[in-house]
């Protein structure tokens, strides 16, 4: 539902709950937040940053008092996940930056998550400890080892309840197997193999075992030369484990089947739009590198971001996608300036409502926007201080392109292009969405009445 | 036959002018081009994604670097702050000049 001012239309009215982070104004580079994911209830919702930390966020129960308020997010676990290297062999800078994070389904009373930098994919566990044994024989209670000529008696340690920790830990390093930036992972629907795709690779992994994994899909050309497109996203299929699907910097899909051959560098679907010669701009490549793709949850679709658009692709249809929503198409006439200060290459994401009615994706000056694929209406919200009482309700904003300004528009020459929303999640089946802008983590909910 | 070379250029300048009236992306492509006016005509292409992948790299060699420095003359690259104690260029740089890249030490802001 698409959020509306008017007291009696159906749209739904976004209001903002919690900001995370601080409100200084400068911002350390290492607090920048890289991505921000719900795990598959809902219940979590973690995010990783530039300086390699991940913070987790538990909703807490709904109170019966308040039956009003939805429950809120409070930090349940942080810790450090990855740390910045150097290598030495190739004079490489390793940063620690978090690319993604992507949580396994939950199979037991632990949490797991996978967390990526350019280089290496580590398995969390994240498990509460509420209960820890006292009345050891041969240690005191502070843990020091007790002379035993001292000890007379024979005691049972016993479990006490303890003040809840909750204890990440890592599980698994999956390392050296990716020669360049790792950009996307994703798990497979077998929850047992998961992949890991880095600019002309994808790596098809085993949770258990790190010490090998295959490779799926190459498209280094024999010479460096020769190269034309990279790969910019990757993502499994919800419910095949067997397909999976990659884009590509000049803005084409390729779905893939594993079942086809162990090396899949024979697509099973292409997907491109076809462009009409005749507008081919020196900038049409570099808008058309895909920046994020998303199956959707039924599995039907998958959409695409590149930048100046969202486009929604049939599975059966590849010639052109069933589709498209101008995210900011005012830009067009600041590419110059644009490609000067590298915005171009700003890499933004898209996400699918838990029903798929909805997709919504990031822009600047701390805009992020919503589509409604049913009512084809949309709308352009901002996660700002300024809007941040509890249960204030988002006003749309509106960009005005010449001419006359409105009152309450902003014209594209006062955008702030070092606010930009790259990051967003929304819950898997609430109304609760996660917004990331620079350094803080926004979130908003639709209003209960 | 004279008089034809003109009206020639006539049509191709007007033909040009209702592009970029048409379209916007021309306009600013015209735009770059007149500042960089030795932009290669193909903003894709293997130069441009290999130095994407090459980010982080803080040493490369001199063909690399005489590549880099006449790309350099043509588009002002922005400089992140690390970029500025970047040790590069003359001198044969030594671990002790690398920047110290110390792990995050301090909890993330989000969970305070």
């Amino acid at each position: 539902m698409i959020p509306g001012i008017g007291a009696f239309t159906q749209d739904t009215l976004w209001c903002f709950s919690q900001v995370k982070g601080t409100m200084e104004t400068g911002t350390t580079e290492a607090d920048i937040i890289s991505t921000v994911e719900f795990n598959h209830t809902g219940e979590l919702l973690a995010t990783g940053d530039k300086g390699g930390r991940v913070v987790i966020f538990q909703r807490e129960q709904e109170s019966k008092n308040q039956v009003h308020r939805r429950g809120e997010y409070n930090v349940y676990s942080t810790f450090q996940s990855h740390e910045p290297e150097f290598d030495y062999l190739k004079s490489l800078e390793i940063e620690e930056k978090i690319n993604k994070i992507r949580w396994l389904p939950q199979q037991n009373a632990a949490y797991f998550l996978l967390s990526t930098n350019d280089k290496t994919v580590k398995l969390w566990k994240v498990s509460e400890r509420d209960k820890r044994p006292e009345g050891y024989n041969l240690k005191d209670e502070e843990g020091r080892l007790r002379d035993p000529a001292t000890i007379t008696t024979l005691r049972v340690p016993v479990l006490r309840p303890m003040d809840l920790m909750v204890e990440a830990t890592p599980r698994r390093v999956f390392a050296n197997a990716h020669t360049y930036h790792i950009n996307s992972i994703s798990v497979n629907s077998d929850y047992e193999t998961y992949m890991s795709a880095d600019d002309l690779r994808i790596n098809l992994w085993n949770f258990e075992i790190t010490n090998q994994s295959f490779n799926i899909v190459d498209i280094k050309p024999a010479n460096m030369e020769e190269l034309t497109e990279v790969i910019t996203a990757a993502e499994f299929h919800p419910h095949h484990c067997n397909t999976f699907v990659y884009s590509s910097s000049k803005g084409t899909i390729r779905l893939c089947d594993m079942r086809a051959s162990a090396l899949c560098d024979r697509h099973t679907k292409f997907f491109e739009e076809p462009e009409d010669p005749s507008n081919r701009s020196f900038f049409s490549e570099i808008i058309s590198s895909i920046s994020d793709v998303k199956f959707s949850h039924s599995g039907r679709y998958i959409m695409t971001r590149d930048y100046l658009t969202v486009k929604v692709w049939d599975l059966n249809m590849e010639n052109r996608p069933i589709e498209t929503y101008q995210v900011h198409d005012y830009l067009r006439s600041k590419l110059c300036s644009l490609y000067e200060n590298d915005c171009i290459f700003d890499k933004f994401e898209c996400v699918w409502n838990g029903s798929d009615s909805v997709i919504m994706t990031g822009s600047y000056n701390n805009f992020f926007r919503m589509f409604d694929r049913n009512t084809k209406r949309d709308v352009t919200l901002e996660a700002s201080r300024e809007n941040s009482k509890p249960r204030a309700i988002l006003k749309p904003r509106k960009v005005c392109v010449g001419g006359k300004r409105r009152k309450d528009e902003i014209s594209v020459d006062s955008l702030d292009f070092s606010k930009k929303i790259l990051h967003t999640a929304w819950h898997p089946s609430e109304n609760i969405i996660a917004v990331a802008a620079t350094n803080n983590l926004y979130i908003f909910q639709d209003k209960v009445n | 036959m004279s008089a034809e070379v003109p009206e020639a250029a006539s049509a191709e300048e007007q033909k040009e002018m209702e592009d970029k009236v048409t379209s916007p992306e021309k306009a600013e492509e015209a735009k770059l081009k007149a500042r960089y006016p030795h932009l290669g005509q193909k903003p894709g292409g293997s130069d441009f994604l290999r130095k994407r992948l090459q980010k982080g790299q803080k040493y490369f060699d001199s063909g690399d670097y005489n590549m880099a420095k006449a790309k350099m003359k043509n588009k002002q690259l922005p400089t992140a702050a690390p970029d500025k104690t970047e040790v590069t260029g003359d001198h044969i740089p030594t671990p002790q000049d690398l920047p110290q890249r110390k792990p995050s030490l301090v909890t993330s802001k989000l969970a305070g």
